[in-house]
């Protein structure tokens, strides 16, 4: 009886769990980067893995039912058989292999941006998020976490690279289709970055700065998220990510005050 | 090699007489092993109570008006910490260890009673500890269980950040002090007490699992004790070990020089090797419960065993696979995905070793068998799930998100406990000499085995949502599709129920511990040495006048030759008949 049943309730939970990842409802968002290769691997590795998952617990719901002890059933002595133990690492390693092979190769271009790159500062700090492109010179300023205590992004403002930089408290502007290296810095605690839609994300270290890149492939509207706890409001340290077309990306970039006109020497 | 114990006879085995010296301050290895799990078990219900609340809020958002953003992280806190160290590292060491080790080798108690007396009343005291968060101002810490600097530490930057994580990094130091002398004693005295003829590779594989699990812990609790008293010191003494120079809420705070990530180090470099801890006594109480009810030697036990080592081992090598993203040196990545996926092999092993334990066996389920299968199932999904974890480019995505929570919790929390329940329900009537309610039992495991399913495997899909975790509250995020919210309703509800259910397991063995009916000596009809003691339960000193001769291994299941299918390890080759029922 137990057995008939935990082998029917095991093969329902195979049916439910297949049926609601094929049924999409939880699925990944709609991809707005060049992190394809990335879904990519998410499925490669639902697929090895989803196999597994149907294949073991098919195999253990069988056991249960085929082997639950009724009148006259025994057991058969069987404890050892090298060559089956063999196999079944031989398989477990193949399957470790196509996963982990590609996803090196993957996470290889993950952490090597393009030259042509252009950087983007994203300053963390509890609860909010501020931005800082570098301008026309194309350089973003120096910084010192000391001189927090003088402006709010820790900006040297005697270095002359810094007096093109734009300061945006939000909404992130990004251009369409350009590489873009998010360059991360936090003022107080720990706190990660985060655009579901883009797949990167990368925390932010206060006295460190840490970096990620990707590309945006498509226009819109985007929640930016903070997925590192980091106090209190965490879940409410949201931004918005706005990508538009290069052309209105920069009309947008003219309009906003430069280091120079907005924090004086 | 195995050693003949220095004094066979009771002689120097004084029962104690008062009420004091037999059941508070008592140093039998048996009484001290239930003090651990009742402890550990209340403990587990207040993480379960937390539980129910931080569902409450998740399900119900708003409904609640006593929960707000700072109380649910302390909640959440309280509830990472009490279970994964309080409750499963306890009860599973403590307990289980406590009780099975000198039973199952055959000791009459551990190398060190006095020791493990001390053990037992310095985890209490940091049991206290932890609870006393509660009531001090500023209440507990709400920094996550991983206690992450400089939020955890600096003033007002996280909930609880004075006496609050003072009181947690003291209580821990205090576990990392019960745990040391516990695994010490532990270690000593599989090494050491182990009875003429039980070898090590005669041991079952529940005191492989807690042996190894007890190494684990000597080698992994001091970074945690390390980390924490830099913690401590950052907190009190304005030290720097992990502050960088900061600007806390538009102050600058006059530090200088610390770096967070090396606090993360050390705390993954305890972290990961806890996970095992937590489950290597686990799967070793479900191997044997396995091939009990089974009536079936475990397949591969050499096999077995090896793979617990690897898995130990490898263990130490992998702890970055948690700091992915956390800014270290990015070529860390191809490492430590690397060497975890490499540990994938080994847990593999055991699952495909479970199976073929089953397979041509005559499964009598009944309900440690029950919560024996339900681990392999949830084991199945947990491990498969730290695959996507493991590797690098894949955790990329999915980083504190619900994917994470809803893998640890199928593998490590769900899993571990379900051996726990397995191993109370199996060893009950030796501990108690009385069964417990089959009828009751099986309901619980069934709510509980279903009911986990339910709450944690569509956590995994709002992790592919990107739903983070530790998260109050989801409103006003675009990205997300408003099914989460009744996911979220209908996730809380099973929790409910499932929490719930506990109660019935609670009332089962209260009430079987009175009036269950009387056990025989051996109900199972098993192999190992802890079914074969004088009387039930097992008397002070375990074994009367003279200790067991172990002749054999511990799974001499259906031998093809033998009467009946089971031949204990105490009987001779020679006479595979005569058995002691
Ligand atoms: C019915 C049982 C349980 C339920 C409903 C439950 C629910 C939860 C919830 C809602 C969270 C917070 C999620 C978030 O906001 O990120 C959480 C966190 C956690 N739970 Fe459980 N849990 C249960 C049992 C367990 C068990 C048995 C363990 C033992 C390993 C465990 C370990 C943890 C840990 C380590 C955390 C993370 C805390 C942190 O983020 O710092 N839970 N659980
Ligand atoms: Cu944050
Ligand atoms: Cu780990």
């Amino acid at each position: 009886m137990q057995g008939i049943l935990l082998a029917i309730v095991l093969v329902l939970l195979i049916v439910g769990a297949v049926a609601l990842t094929l049924s999409g409802t939880l699925w990944l968002s709609p991809l707005a980067s060049n992190w394809g290769m990335i879904d990519n691997m998410l499925v490669i590795t639902l697929v090895v893995t989803g196999l597994a998952f149907v294949v073991l617990n098919l195999v253990l719901a069988y056991l249960v039912w085929r082997y639950r002890a009724r009148d006259g059933q025994k057991a058969t002595y069987f404890a050892e058989d090298h060559k089956l133990e063999r196999n079944l690492i031989l398989i477990t390693a193949l399957g470790i292999i196509v996963m982990l092979g590609p996803g090196l190769f993957v996470y290889s271009e993950y952490i090597h941006p393009p030259r042509e790159a252009m950087t983007v500062e994203v300053l963390a700090q509890q609860w909010r998020w501020s931005f800082r492109y570098p301008g026309a010179d194309g350089q973003l300023g120096r910084t010192d976490p000391k001189l927090f205590a003088q402006n709010a992004f820790g900006i040297d403002v005697t270095d002359p690279a810094a007096q093109d930089d734009v300061l945006v408290t939000g909404p992130l502007h990004l251009p369409l289709n350009k590489p873009v290296v998010i360059q991360l810095r936090s003022k107080d605690v720990l706190h990660s970055f985060y655009v579901p839609e883009f797949r990167a994300k990368m925390d932010a270290v206060p006295g460190m700065v840490t970096r990620l890149w990707f590309t945006p492939t498509k226009m819109g509207t985007f929640d930016l998220l903070c997925v590192e706890l980091c106090g209190t409001a965490h879940f409410q340290m949201r931004s918005k990510v706005i990508v538009e077309s290069p052309k209105d990306f920069e009309r947008w970039l003219q309009q906003q005050p430069t280091v120079a006109q907005t924090i004086k020497r | 090699m195995a050693h003949a114990v220095s004094h066979p006879t009771q002689e120097h085995h004084h029962e104690p007489t008062s009420f004091w010296s037999r059941y508070i301050f008592s140093q039998d290895h048996k009484v001290i092993a239930i003090q651990y799990m009742i402890t550990a078990l209340i403990v587990g219900f207040v993480g379960l109570f937390l539980s129910w609340l931080m569902r409450l809020q998740l399900g119900f958002p708003g409904e609640f008006n006593f929960i707000n953003p700072n109380n649910y992280l302390q909640f959440m806190t309280q509830h990472g910490m009490i279970m994964i160290v309080y409750l499963l590292t306890a009860a599973l060491l403590g307990g289980f260890g406590n009780y099975l080790i000198p039973l199952m080798i055959g000791a009459r108690d551990m190398a060190f009673p006095f020791l493990n007396m001390l053990s037992y009343w310095t985890y209490l005291a940091s049991v206290l500890l932890l609870l006393a968060a509660f009531f001090v101002p500023g209440g507990p810490t709400g920094a996550g269980w991983t206690l992450y600097p400089p939020q955890s530490v600096l003033p007002n930057a996280s909930p609880g950040s004075e006496w609050g994580i003072r009181l947690m990094i003291l209580s821990l130091a205090v576990f990392v002090a019960a745990g040391t002398m516990g695994g010490l004693n532990y270690v000593t005295t599989v090494l050491q007490m182990r009875t003429r003829g039980m070898t090590l590779m005669r041991m079952p594989l529940t005191v492989w699992g807690i042996f190894i699990a007890s190494v684990l812990a000597l080698f992994a609790f001091p970074a945690l004790f390390v980390g924490g008293v830099m913690l401590l010191l950052d907190n009190l003494f304005g030290t720097s070990f992990f502050i960088p120079v900061v600007n806390l809420l538009g102050k600058q705070l006059g530090r200088e020089g610390g770096n967070p990530i090396l606090y993360q180090h050390l705390f993954w470099y305890f972290g990961h090797p806890e996970v095992y801890i937590v489950i290597l006594p686990a799967m070793g109480v479900i191997s044997d419960l396995l091939a009990t009810h089974a009536r079936k030697p475990i397949f591969g036990y050499k096999a077995m065993v090896i793979s617990m080592a690897a898995i130990a081992a490898i263990g130490f090598v992998v702890w970055a696979h948690h700091m992915f993203v956390s800014g270290m040196n990015p070529y860390f990545g191809f490492w430590f995905a690397i060497a975890t996926l490499i540990i994938a092999i080994p847990s593999a092993v055991k699952t495909y070793n479970w199976l073929l334990t089953l397979w041509k066996g005559n499964l009598h389920l009944n309900t440690p068998m029950l919560f024996a299968i339900g681990f392999i199932s949830t084991f199945i999904i947990g491990g498969l799930t730290g695959l996507f974890l493991g590797n690098v480019i894949v955790d990329v995505p999915l980083h504190d998100t619900y994917f994470v929570t809803g893998h640890f919790h199928l593998v490590m929390g769900v899993s571990a406990i379900f051996g726990i329940f397995g191993g109370l329900y199996h060893w009950f009537p030796k501990a108690v000499g009385r069964m417990y309610s089959e009828a009751l039992g099986k309901l619980h495991f069934w709510v509980t085995f279903v009911g986990s399913y339910l709450i944690f495997f569509p956590m995994l899909g709002e992790g592919f949502l990107g739903v983070p975790r530790r998260y109050f509250s989801f409103r006003g995020i675009e990205s997300f599709p408003d099914i989460i919210n009744d996911l979220n309703a209908f996730i809380t509800v099973v929790a409910l129920i499932v929490g719930a259910a506990q109660l019935i397991f609670v009332f089962n063995l209260v009430w079987s511990v009175f009036k269950g009916r009387k056990a025989e000596a051996n109900p199972w009809r098993a192999t190992t040495l802890e079914w074969q003691t004088p009387t039930t339960p097992p008397p002070h000193g375990n074994w009367g006048e003279q200790l067991p001769v172990v002749y054999r291994g511990a799974y001499d299941y259906s031998l093809p030759d033998a009467p009946q299918d089971y031949v204990p390890q105490t009987v001779p080759p020679s006479e595979k008949a005569r058995v002691r029922v």
